[in-house]
Order: C-alpha cells, then structure tokens, then sequence
C-alpha cells in the first residue's frame, strides 16, 4: 500500500503539475461537494425554519429563528414512525433474506463446479435491467387473488427479487478474488461445500458481507413503485410513499417535508460516509473485475 | 423440533454423496433462481398475455383480442409523447451524466488533500431516496420560494422568477437538472475505478514520449477507457428509461402531459383506468424499446472491443 502511493507521488512529480492546474483541480474538487452536498444542507436548513420565513421574499440560509415545529408536526399530525416502523420491517426482512438466499448462490457460482456459470451470471444481470413497471399489473393481479395486498410480505417477495441480483454480483465478485488454496485443504480432507461456506468462506467475507447487506438495505429502503402500487394503508405503507404523500390544504408543507426527509436519510448518510470505502469497492469492484 | 433436525443431519450426507455430485452446487441457486422466477419472470410472461386481451380491474370482461390492444397503441397519441419524452430524458440525461462524470473522474485521478473527502461527498446524492430527490428538488426549483430562482435573480442571470417545473418549457429540464444530480457521481466513481485500471506504466511511457496532458487523454487512456464507458452508460440509459419516482412525485406527469414518461403512463392506465390489458402491451412497448437500447450499445461495445483486440 505504502509502495504504491509512494509510486504514485514519483509519478506526480515526474508530471510537474502546473500551480495553475492544482488551482484548477481544488477549485473543480469544491464544486463537486457543493454540488453533491448543498441541496441537501439546504434540506436540513430548510427543517428548522418556520413556514413564514421559508415562505418570505428573501430566503435565510441559516436557520434563524430555529424552530422544531416540522419535526414535531411530523410524528403527531402526520404519523410518521408508522411509516417508518413499516420500512424498518420490510427492510430489514429484506435484507436479511437477500443476503441469505445471494450468498450461497453467490458462492457456488464463484467457487464450485458449475456448467455456463457466467451465462447464469449474466441471467440475473438482464433480470435487473428489466423495465419494472412490466410486473407491477401482473403482481398486482396474483397478490390480490391471494390477498396479499397490503401486508409486509408482498414488498418483501419483491423486493428480495429486485435486491438478489445486486447481491449476487457483488458477493461473487468478492468470492472469486479469494485465492483457491484456501480451501483447497479442507476440500481435500472431503469437508462438504456447505461446511467450507460456513466455516472458511463467509467468516473471511464478513466485511464484503456487511457492505452488500447496506447496499440491499438502501436499495429497499428507497423503493417507492411497487410501495405505492401494493399498499394503500398507513400501516403498511414505506416511508418513500409516506413522503410523496406530504400535501397540504393550501399550500405544500415543505417544512415538514424537508423535516420527513433530514429524519430518514441522515441515518443513510451517516452509514455512507463510515463505509464509503466498503461501498465504492463493492459496487465498482463487481463490476469490473469480469 | 430438534429430533428431526438431527435426523435430518444424519440423512443428509449420503444424499451429496452418492451421484448427486454435479447436481450439488445447482442446488444452492435454487432459492435465487426460484424468486426471481417467481418474482420477475412468471409475472412477464403473464404480462405478455394480459396485453392480448381486453381486461380490466373495474369490470369482469376478459376476452382475447390478439394484438387489438397494440394496433390501439399505435395510433395513440398519448402513448408517442411519453416514448418520446423518454427517449429525450434518456438520451439527454445519460449523455449529461457520462460526460460530467468523466470530467469528474479525472479530476479524481489526480492526487490531492482531500480527494477522500470529495468521494464520500459523491456517494451523498446517490444513497438518498429517489422520492426525498424530488421533493428536495421541488423546494429548491420552486416558482415562487425556490432558493434557485432567488439566486438566478440575485445574480441577474434572470430577472423574473422561472417557473421550472409548473410550465410546460421546463419541466423536463427541471427533471433532467435532479436526475444529473442524483446519478452523476455514482458514474464519475463507475469511470474513476476504470481509469484507476488503467497501468501507469502506459501513461508514464506517453510522457517520457513527450506527450502532453491532453495527447495522453485522448491517446491512451480514453481509448483505454471505453469499453467502462460504454458499459457504465448502457446500465445508465437502461436505468434511466425506467424513470418512474421523480416524475411521479415531482410533476405527475405534467403540466400538459409535458414530463408523461412511458412508465408514468402506464401506471396511470393500469392504477387510474384500471386497464390491465392495455397497460400490459405498453410496458411490453417499453421492453421492446429497452432490448433495442441494450443491442445498439452492445454492438458499439463489439465494435470497440474487436478494434481493441486488433
């Protein structure tokens, strides 16, 4: 590690970036978090400020006065930890079951013996690029003819099959690049896959385990179609669509919104920026790596 | 409970044993395979069917009609603005989205104080909630109390406020602007761990060859670069013609069907109209059109990698 970033500064050096250029490149680098951040601190500011002054000609950009009416407003008038609690549910479920049912089948399509792996592979690749709204009707009609509209187990079937894929992918990028002598002395002592899985296999992906779970976590945590179309009571509806359902009599409630969305996706950021590493490797690791 | 568990255990083994050696690990898959299965495939099959036939949740007729549902779609007006607004969103989005994301990423390559930083700061807009990014974006683009027509008119860029998505001239730019927003930094990081790839030894041979800057960009490390880059934008553009949340919560489609997208569309005909059967063949349409994203970037991709190989 230490090797490669010395390398690298020898090779800046040899480079001799111009003074001008660095400038350019701070400059550049401060744009990009504004751009990514701003709208977001916008948000959070925006929650702590009463309506008349969000609603006032000049706009403040610090919260001055500071109020938590939006916060309280949003959990009395409008309920909002049943939505919460609602997702934490289907989420967790969710992920829990994706991580379970993607890793063994990750597992085998990286390390053991399996004819036209890459083409089962990419199956599950074309599967998530499908255009999703092509399954909502017919889901629709089949959860009605069981009655399994409006309950946590529909949004978890559903999600499990959207998350699956990403799991997969992930998970057997990672499996792949953990060297075969590892487990080539427990294979030859006759220990059955299962057996070196549990034991050998997932004790050392632990962190790349973790990693996907958040990934599957985010990715059902922020689906709203198929929350919108399978749920139409509070207690069973996901914070997405508790969120698009903010409406006012007269005006639109953009305090509360704004309070709404500081309240379900700090806790997001927060996970973010502690595994950013994790994530950035999980993410653009699989994809690169065959 | 625990008795039959344990006699399980004892049973098992043999079973892996004996001749059920290449059946093993297919086994394992089965669990994945099933739920997708049942989750995505048998729903598009069944889909495939409810577009030939006249059905509807609101009354119990259900008669087959061959292809009677998409010769109505062709000559449905409705139906050819949302296929075009989502072509333009989707071309104009991930164009957007691939050029700003490699500026951004070579930026990145560089080394300096912070870069850490930057990229945790990327990773912001993508782990927010779709439906969060369009209410964040109403506020911030509102005609009247949007922060970003106060800091248009103070600047004096403009000098009336604009109203982005309430008008039918800037409603899919307001939604362009969010979606950019939202996924450009997943594919600057997408097209950082490609450049990343890249060996140094080949940039560091173009130098002492005496190749600027720009030369070793458009020599050796672009050409280099563009099988990720065509892959990152047809994952984009396929991602991207699904477009359903922000539409949805941000203008529902309109002012004046001017942001009706082909998802949008069919949701309304399937949950406001109740037209199973038609709803059916439009997202059937938009499989179609998704198929034919996928071919043209994967020939571009062969073309490329045949060139690559040559």
């Amino acid at each position: 590690m230490n090797a490669l970033s010395d390398h690298r500064k020898v090779l800046a050096l040899g480079f001799k970036p111009s003074s001008a250029r660095r400038v350019l490149v701070y400059a550049v680098a401060a744009l990009i978090v504004c751009w990514s951040i701003g709208p977001f601190l916008w948000q959070t500011s925006t929650s702590f400020q009463p309506d008349r002054v969000l609603l006032a000609a000049t706009p403040h950009f610090f919260p001055y006065p500071i109020t938590f009416e939006h916060f309280v407003s949003i959990f009395t008038e409008k309920s909002f930890h049943r939505y919460i609690i609602n997702s934490a549910i289907v989420t967790t479920i969710t992920t829990a079951l994706c991580l379970v049912f993607g890793s063994i089948a990750a597992y085998a399509l990286a390390r053991l013996e399996i004819r036209g792996r890459f083409r089962i592979l990419w199956f599950f690749l074309a599967v998530s690029m499908f255009p999703q709204i092509a399954i909502v009707a017919p889901l629709y009609v089949l959860a009605s003819n069981i009655g399994w509209l409006d309950s946590y187990r529909i949004l978890v079937v559903v999600y499990l099959a959207l998350g699956l894929p990403l799991v997969i992918w992930v998970l057997f990028g990672y499996f792949r690049s953990i060297p075969q002598s590892l487990d080539e002395a427990a294979r030859i002592d006759g220990a059955k896959p299962m057996r070196i899985f549990f034991r050998i296999i997932l004790p050392i992906s632990l962190p790349a385990v973790v990693t996907t779970g958040l990934l599957c976590f985010i990715a059902a945590w922020n689906e709203f179609m198929f929350a919108l179309a399978f749920t139409s009571d509070i207690n069973h509806q996901t914070v997405p669509v508790g969120i698009a359902n903010f409406t006012g009599l007269h005006y639109v409630p953009w305090g509360d919104i704004a309070a709404a969305s500081v309240v379900v996706t700090l806790p997001l950021v927060i996970l973010v920026l502690i595994f950013q590493q994790q994530i950035i490797n999980g993410l653009t690791g699989g994809a690169l790596k065959e | 409970m625990a008795g039959i568990e344990s006699r399980v255990r004892v049973h098992r083994p043999p079973v892996f044993r004996a001749g059920a050696l290449h059946l093993g690990p297919v086994m394992l898959l089965i669990p994945a395979l099933a739920s997708i299965g049942a989750i995505s495939l048998y729903p598009v099959m069944l889909g495939l069917w409810l577009s030939l036939r006249d059905t509807s949740l609101a009354s119990p007729t259900d008669t087959f009609i061959g292809f009677g549902n998409y010769i109505q779609l062709v000559t449905d007006s409705q139906f050819w603005g949302a296929w075009t607004h989502t072509m333009q969103f989707t071309f104009v989005s991930t164009l957007l989205e691939t050029l700003i994301g490699l500026l951004i990423a070579l930026v990145l390559c560089e080394q300096f104080r912070g870069r850490g930083l930057v990229r945790a700061a990327m990773l912001v807009p993508w782990a927010i909630p779709t439906v969060v990014t369009s209410r964040m974006f109403g506020w911030l683009f509102d005609g009247q109390n949007g922060i970003v027509n106060y800091l248009l008119r103070s600047t004096g860029i403009i000098h009336r406020n604009v109203d982005w998505y309430g008008s039918p001239d800037f409603a899919l730019v307001t939604i362009i602007i969010a979606d950019v927003w939202k996924t450009t930094p997943f594919m600057a990081l997408l097209l950082l761990a490609g450049l990343q790839t890249i060996p140094e030894s080949l940039s560091e041979a173009s130098v002492i060859d005496g190749a600027n800057a720009w030369q070793r960009l458009w020599h050796v490390r672009l050409p280099l670069l563009a099988p990720t880059l065509l892959i990152a934008s047809m994952f984009r553009a396929l991602d991207a013609f699904r477009i359903f949340d922000l539409v949805y919560v941000l203008t529902g489609g309109g002012p004046a069907d001017s942001t009706e997208v082909l998802s949008t569309l069919t949701y309304k005909h399937l949950f406001s109209a109740l037209q199973v059967g038609y709803g059916s063949s439009l997202s059937t349409m938009m499989f179609i059109t998704e198929i034919a994203i996928a071919a043209g970037f994967s020939w571009f991709l062969l073309r490329k990698m045949k060139e690559v190989g040559q």
